[in-house]
């Protein structure tokens, strides 16, 4: 299950030779620029895992190792702590770009535990029925009739107003439904930061299920804003 | 020794600049004729008559050369970096330039000039090859790194085109900078603002809007959008086809085909341009190869009208990027203008519309000069990079990728791995497996871009995985690792991580020039040891002295040269004599220093020349120089007819 990064073999640094954390960017002892340590996001910021962040923190952490490891800083030195400059930087703004977003970094956090996460790739079928929360089955085929209906009479150059006021009803309920999705996300964000290692398995897999529902949510609203919108 | 300096370069599409940082200050490094700004036009000379390569030039002696033998010269290359043959040929409806015939699918263009056929990137490097020449004379020492800004909208083909000029132009482009983030820089330089900033920069081929966060000295790029086609050259074609359409619906003359005097229209249409920013109105005043007169006065309304469609283009890429920076209008706290388009007053209302400026009591930025301004932040971008300077220590720059990188999925669709606006450097792992017992390749599609299928974004590269140990389907696992550098260009490693083996990538650019294209293409230039250096700029001095004096003498046959007074005519004289004696000695700033009293003494002289050029090639006097169809495809694109425009 959970890798715990701080545990990691001690490894020596390149310049001074002294042994210092596999996680760490630069060297404990001489301060020099290490290559990318294969720790996970959170370690990067030297937190451990955890889904309520302090953003404001966060960003200063950022800036922080941001001028000590960006190429700027490098651009006159050896060409093997130029290259590693670039890659611990890059895994820095990865990390970074991951955690501030509060779904990625649950994703994230999920797939650290072992979860499969949905890839949310442009090709797959948003209509695929399988994929359809069972509580919403009756809507989402009333509301796939009517965004078909709605394409057609565009196609044609029809306008009805009718039918589009019932779109516009619909995108405003799933908008809402979203909105539940994200409080219900927040309050396991609280179970998994705070409980025990049972309460977190629970937490991990009621946030799988209510990242595939809004996933899956975000799509019908996406498809009602662009027949919409069309 | 102190370390070699590192100059920041704007290379414009329309004029090019370099820089440096004096002491806490960028400064612009003027060239020979005392100017700042380097026009970005390269000409050929005819060849020698003894036969030979013959020379290239660059700046304001090519400009001349526009009205004389167009075919010889090109402009606006920028439009062309980084781009296939199909982007360039309708690219070239609007520009007079001819495409070399033996150019296949697949290969980077070349454009004819003359008798000699160059590549984009050649002919980039030619201007920095320029600009370095003027820093070198500036600081009496060798330039060899440098700072280059590109377009912020500029795709991974484009900017590697970029550094590809760079190199062929001898030098070592340490970092590429995103123009508006450049400008953020010269201006944040001198105040320790904290907030939120706009940057809009209408240059005279792109169009860029950067949203910036700044915070203790750190400059945190938002969001970034644009258009890499649009500018002040849009302007002036809509300017120029109006007066080709007039020109032949009234005096039934069609001048497209003569590239001479469109050059000559085009130069009319951008002085008009830019006198409509100042003033009401502006005048069309040309005499026609009838004899016939075209007169036309452009009231600014009618300016305005006839470009409003080219300006509102800027207004979606500016909603697009605040909308990715997750703000509304009203919390832009400052808003800095960039580039030469900038200063046309419908560009300010459009501005100050959009971000609700004067609705909120703000005035956008205007205090550094639009033209200069990238240059001057690229210096400081240049500074930050020494690490020699105080001022700059405490700066940093974190920019982003302006389009999502993407590889091809089944079906076509494009499975995003890295998006729009993520801070770079960053990277993006993905694993591939085989689809057949016993495969041993996998081609990789990687495309950049927002749209669904890969058919609709911008190819960047096709990639193979070579030499994958045998195995059953779906057994190996190819890691894959596609990072984003610091200049905003893909680099790729692979490995198979079930042998562990490093997985043999063959990248093919689907535009560009591969390493040894490029290795070929570097400009023959001066070995660059130290020892040499004193002498090469003795030498290229007295060239440059050289040139001017025999300009001078072709020019004393020129009818022009007999509309001097005496007096003029016998400064000219003594400013000739001093210089040509200054050449046969040793000392290089005696021989500047003449050079530059020569070309001060010519410049009415010079203006002269060129206002009969322009006056001969209207009148048809050079017209068969050029039998080709170049201009041909300048139809009018303006929205309003004829008649209305008047």
């Amino acid at each position: 299950m959970l890798k715990i990064v701080d545990s990691a073999v001690p490894v020596a640094c390149w310049s001074c030779s002294a042994a210092h954390k596999a996680s760490a960017l630069f060297c404990s002892n001489c301060s020099k620029i290490q290559p990318p340590p294969s720790g996970e996001y959170f370690s990067v910021f030297g937190l451990r895992p955890q889904l309520n962040l302090d953003l404001d923190a966060l960003e200063r952490e950022l800036h922080r190792l941001s001028r000590r490891l960006h190429p700027d800083r490098f651009a006159r030195a050896s060409e093997n702590e130029r290259e590693w400059s670039l890659a611990d930087t890059a895994l820095l703004n990865d990390a970074y770009r991951t955690l501030k977003d509060p779904l990625r970094r649950t994703e994230y956090l999920l797939k650290l535990h072992g979860a499969e996460i949905g890839e949310e790739h442009a090709g797959k079928d948003r209509r695929d029925p399988s994929r359809v929360p069972p509580d919403l089955l009756e809507e989402v085929f009333d509301l796939n009739m009517q965004l078909e209906e709605m394409r057609s009479a565009r196609q044609a150059g029809e306008t009805d107003q009718e039918l589009e006021k019932n779109l516009v009803e619909a995108k405003k309920k799933f908008d809402g439904l979203l909105e539940e999705v994200d409080r219900d996300l927040r309050a396991q964000w609280q179970a998994w930061d705070e409980g025990d290692q049972a309460a977190r398995e629970a937490a991990q897999k009621t946030m799988a299920a209510l990242l595939d529902r809004r996933r899956y949510l975000n799509n019908l609203v996406r498809d009602v804003t662009e027949t919409l919108g069309a | 020794m102190a370390e070699a300096r590192i100059v920041g370069i704007d290379l414009g599409t329309t004029n090019s600049l370099v820089a440096y940082m004096e002491g806490d200050k960028p400064v612009v490094i003027p060239g020979v004729d005392g100017s700042n700004l380097v026009p970005s036009v390269v000409a050929l000379d005819p060849i020698p008559a003894g036969g030979g390569r013959p020379t290239v030039t660059v700046g304001n002696s090519a400009r001349r050369a526009l009205i004389e033998t167009p075919e010889r010269v090109i402009y606006s290359v920028k439009r062309l970096m980084g781009r296939g043959l199909a982007e360039v040929r309708s690219e070239l409806e609007f520009f007079p330039f001819r495409l070399a015939d033996d150019v296949e699918a697949g290969e980077v263009p070349r454009v004819q000039l003359g008798e000699l056929r160059f590549t984009p990137p050649e002919i980039s490097a030619y201007v920095l090859r320029q600009l370095k020449k003027n820093a070198e004379r500036f600081f009496g020492a060798p330039v060899t790194q440098a700072v280059i800004t590109v377009p912020a909208y500029f795709n991974d083909a484009q900017r590697q085109a970029t550094k590809d000029a760079g190199r062929m132009a001898g030098l070592d482009v340490l970092r590429l900078v995103n123009e508006p983030t450049a400008a953020a820089l010269a201006y944040g330089l001198d105040r320790a603002k904290e907030g939120l900033i706009a940057v809009y920069d209408l240059g005279g081929g792109t169009f860029d809007i950067s949203i910036l966060k700044l915070r203790d000295g750190i400059f945190e790029v938002q969001s970034t959008n644009g258009d890499t086609h649009l500018g002040g050259d849009d302007i002036d074609n809509l300017l120029l086809a109006v007066a080709l359409d007039e020109i032949h619906a009234e005096h039934g003359v069609d001048l497209r085909k003569d590239p001479a005097a469109v050059q000559a229209l085009r130069k009319a249409a951008i002085d008009a341009k830019i006198r409509l920013s100042s003033e009401q109105s502006a005048q069309f005043d040309i005499e026609l190869p009838n004899g016939d007169r075209y007169q036309r006065e452009i009231p600014r309304e009618v300016f305005e009208q006839l470009i409003e469609p080219v300006l509102n283009r800027t207004a979606g890429p500016c909603k697009q990027a605040v909308a990715d920076a997750g703000i509304t209008p009203d919390q832009i706290d400052e808003v800095v203008l960039v580039g030469g388009s900038t200063r046309i007053p419908a560009v300010r209302r459009l501005v100050d519309d959009l971000f609700h400026l004067s609705a909120r009591g703000k005035k956008p930025h205007i205090e550094l000069n639009p033209d200069e301004v990238v240059a001057l932040g690229a210096a400081v971008q240049a500074s930050i990079l020494a690490g020699a300077s105080k001022t700059t220590e405490e700066l940093l720059l974190l920019d982003v990728t302006p389009l999502s990188l993407g590889i091809e999925a089944l079906g076509g669709v494009v499975a995003k791995i890295i998006t729009r606006n993520s801070t770079i450097p960053a990277s993006a792992t993905e694993h591939f497996t085989t689809g057949v017992d016993g495969q041993t390749n996998v081609a990789i599609h990687v495309v950049q871009g927002e749209r669904e299928l890969a058919a609709d974004c911008r190819s960047l590269a096709r990639f193979d995985l070579k030499g994958i140990p045998p195995m059953a389907a779906g057994l190996p696992r190819i890691e894959v690792k596609f990072l984003i550098d610091a200049d905003g260009i893909l680099q790729v490693s692979a490995r198979e991580q079930r042998s562990g083996k490093q997985a043999e990538i063959e990248v093919k650019p689907t535009y560009g020039l591969t390493d040894a294209q490029v290795e070929s293409m570097i400009l023959d230039s001066f070995d660059h040891a130290e020892e040499d250096f004193a002498r090469r700029l003795l030498i290229e001095a007295r060239n440059e002295a050289e040139t001017i004096l025999t300009k001078v003498e072709q020019a004393r046959a020129n009818p022009a040269w007999a509309q001097l007074t005496g007096e003029e005519q016998a400064a000219v004289d003594a400013a000739r004599d001093r210089l040509a004696s200054a050449k046969l000695g040793a000392d290089l700033n005696a021989i500047r220093a003449a050079t530059a009293g020569l070309d001060q003494a010519t410049h009415r002289l010079a203006e002269l020349m060129m206002d009969a050029a322009v006056t001969e090639a209207i009148r048809g006097k050079t017209m068969e120089a050029a039998g080709q169809e170049l201009s041909d495809h300048i139809t009018a694109p303006h929205p309003m007819a004829a008649a209305e425009f008047k």
